[in-house]
């Protein structure tokens, strides 16, 4: 393992066959991420961006390459590990915002705690910690239906905040809304970096949120083909 | 987690959408409430028509005229007094044996008028047919030795003709003959079956002479209806009908090769023909349970299928923030089991409650049994499980992701 990298791929990939044809979503990706940095992932649409923030999430698995998340290899833990990773040590923000329909923000937000054994008051302490965070305290007891896009996103970000991850992934957080609320949004997670020091993963393709993070990583056609920083 | 807290999340999702709770309990409440209520009129209705048929006289054995035979053929013969005469002094092991004449007609009694089967018998039909007075007297020996014009009413028909009037010592009019009512029988209950309360019993000499004319003669004899007997013990019942059938041979001059020209029967046969007629009603109503069941099981599964979308989605979130895959399974099956729990549990209040108003309103006297209400109770705890648990296990073994793109 190389200086601090929490997240490091080799040769990633990940096909779909659909019925003749093999889609290459992925086609052997080389990606490293250090503790505390914050990056972009841009590509035209269909480029596999989605798919690759999955895998790091280990929402999916790939169908070759290796991975290693904070020094484990993730190929060699066992499907309730890999349930323990996504509670406790990743905080998932899906472009869809994926809220448990009726049931209010601060149930949303109590649900990573949960599964992850939290008991009673701690639970709503730390809940509502996180809907503070992200400026909901005012909207707790709200189901996502009387939420507006940016709350609802608002309310998932606390979700995948609220176990204290090491990584935040975001696939296109501001993508179902509109650019001021996608702004305040982003400026959201520019603070959690700067205050928490927490890993920022965002896939956009909005140039001025990505001009925000100090690395962009390009993605096209399942292969890297760029990889900036400052 | 441990499986309070776990069984808190699963309530929770019940309670969050208490539309689909209440569809998905509404199968299991329609299954076990017919099956219940159906089962148990079916029982109940058994149960009274074999309490009726034994109430018509205990061991009882009756012989007709003429048969069936030759596929179907009917053999006509007369049964005679004279028949009755020697079976009454040959046949062994009979505790009572009488000879019965009837015919349908009218009693009057100012101005009301009732049809009935009215019957001339001998004072011994009261041990044969296990009948009790309630009022007054049966007739006597007496009775038919003076050609008594006497009658004893069912109770039906006293209450139909009377209308509250002490019936004893009044006269009425059987067809164009006066009669005085000396008794009126207890009601042998039940209802429905055989009118066994819509009757009225005359001395039989009286039948003969004063009531029924040419049309209980022929050929000069006097013809019988049918001679009833009760054998001593149900044992005998079979060496009854032995004897009958060889003396009634000889007095017929039938030969051992030619077909009977009489029907020897005995409660036996009739109860064992009913027994069929039970099992076929029981089939039937558990038939038309099961579909119940089924319709109610296809509700379940209608809506498990309708919610499978928002479920698996569901199930791929929760999976996303950390839930395992057996955590899942246990919510979905806490979820199912108090769904079914609930839903069986109403289901056994209403059929019972159906049971109950059925009784009540003297339909049938239905009889809620233990075994059918766990058979439905666990067919649909088993259903409501099963399409419950069956597309979670599926939605449970999808990657977080394919679970959450599911549509
Ligand atoms: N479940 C799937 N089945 C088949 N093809 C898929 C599936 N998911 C993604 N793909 C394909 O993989 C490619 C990359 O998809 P995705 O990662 O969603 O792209 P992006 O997020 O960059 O728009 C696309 O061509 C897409 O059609
Ligand atoms: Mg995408």
């Amino acid at each position: 393992m190389d200086n601090g990298s929490v997240i490091r791929i080799e040769s990633i990939s990940k096909h779909y066959q659909m019925g003749d044809t093999t889609v290459r979503a992925l086609d052997g990706v080389n990606l490293s991420v250090r503790a505390g940095e914050m990056l972009s992932i841009m590509g035209p649409s269909g480029s596999g961006k989605s798919t690759l923030m999955a895998i790091l999430g280990c929402l999916d698995k790939p169908t070759d390459g290796r991975y290693w998340l904070d020094g484990s290899y993730v190929e060699d833990l066992r499907d309730t590990q890999l349930a323990s990773i996504r509670g406790k040590k990743i905080g998932f923000v899906f472009q869809q915002f994926n809220l448990l329909a009726r049931t209010s923000a601060l149930e949303n937000v109590m649900l990573p705690l949960i599964y992850a054994g939290v008991r009673g008051h701690d639970k709503r302490t730390q809940a509502e910690e996180a809907l503070a965070l992200v400026g909901l305290s005012d909207r707790m007891d709200h189901g996502p239906s009387e939420l507006s896009g940016g709350q609802q996103q608002r309310v998932a970000i606390a979700r995948a905040l609220v176990n204290n991850p090491a990584i935040l992934l975001a696939d296109e957080p501001t993508g179902a809304l509109d650019s001021k609320t996608g702004v305040e949004l982003m400026d959201l997670f520019g603070k959690l970096h700067r205050e928490r020091g927490l890993t920022l993963c965002v896939v956009t393709h909005d140039p001025e949120v990505a001009a925000r993070t100090p690395r962009i990583v390009r993605l096209q056609d399942g292969r890297v083909t760029g990889d900036e920083t400052e | 987690m441990n499986v309070f807290a776990n069984i808190r999340v699963a309530l929770r999702a019940l309670a969050t959408n208490k539309l689909r709770s209440v569809l998905t309990m509404l199968g299991i409440v329609i299954g076990v409430a017919a099956v219940v209520a159906l089962m148990a009129i079916g029982n109940g209705a058994t149960a009274s028509i074999t309490e009726q048929i034994e109430g018509i006289g205990s061991n009882l054995v009756t012989v007709f005229p003429g048969s069936f035979e030759h596929g179907g053929q009917r053999i006509q013969a007369a049964l005679t007094y004279e028949d009755y005469m020697a079976l009454e002094q040959h046949v062994e092991r009979v505790n009572a044996i009488v000879a019965n004449v009837s015919q349908g007609m009218q009693l009057t009694y100012a101005g009301n008028t009732v049809d009935v089967q009215v019957t001339a018998t001998l004072p011994a039909y009261q041990q044969v047919r296990t009948v009790e007075v309630a009022n007054g007297r049966f007739f006597l020996r007496s009775d038919g030795a003076s050609r008594a014009r006497v009658v004893v009413l069912g109770s039906q028909t006293a209450t139909d003709l009377f209308a509250g009037l002490n019936p004893l010592g009044r006269t009425i009019r059987i067809g164009d003959v006066f009669f005085e009512v000396v008794g009126v029988l207890e009601s042998k209950g039940g209802g429905g079956f055989g009118n066994e309360d819509e009757i009225a019993l005359i001395p039989l000499e009286t039948g003969y002479t004063r009531l029924f004319g040419r049309n209980a003669f022929s050929h000069g004899q006097r013809k019988v209806n049918d001679v009833s007997m009760s054998a001593a013990t149900p044992e005998d019942v079979e060496w009854v009908m032995v004897q009958i059938e060889r003396i009634l041979r000889q007095r017929h001059g039938l030969k051992l090769s030619d077909d009977l020209d009489f029907t020897v029967f005995s409660q036996n046969a009739i109860l064992e023909t009913f027994d069929e007629i039970t099992a076929t009603l029981t089939i039937f109503l558990g038939a038309i349970a099961g579909i119940s069941l089924l319709v109610g099981g296809i509700g379940i599964m209608n809506i498990m299928l309708v919610s499978v979308t928002e479920r698996t989605r569901e199930i791929g979130l929760r999976k996303a923030v950390g839930a395992r895959r057996g955590t899942i399974m246990f919510q979905f099956l806490i979820e199912t089991v108090v769904l079914s729990l609930i839903g069986g549990v109403t289901g056994i209040a209403l059929g019972w409650g159906i049971a109950y108003g059925v009784s009540a309103a003297d339909l049938v006297q239905a009889d809620v049994q233990a075994n059918t209400i766990a058979m439905a109770f666990f067919f649909a705890a088993f259903v409501g499980i099963f399409f419950g648990i069956y597309p979670a296990s599926r939605a449970a073994r999808l990657s977080p992701i394919e679970a959450l793109r599911y549509e």
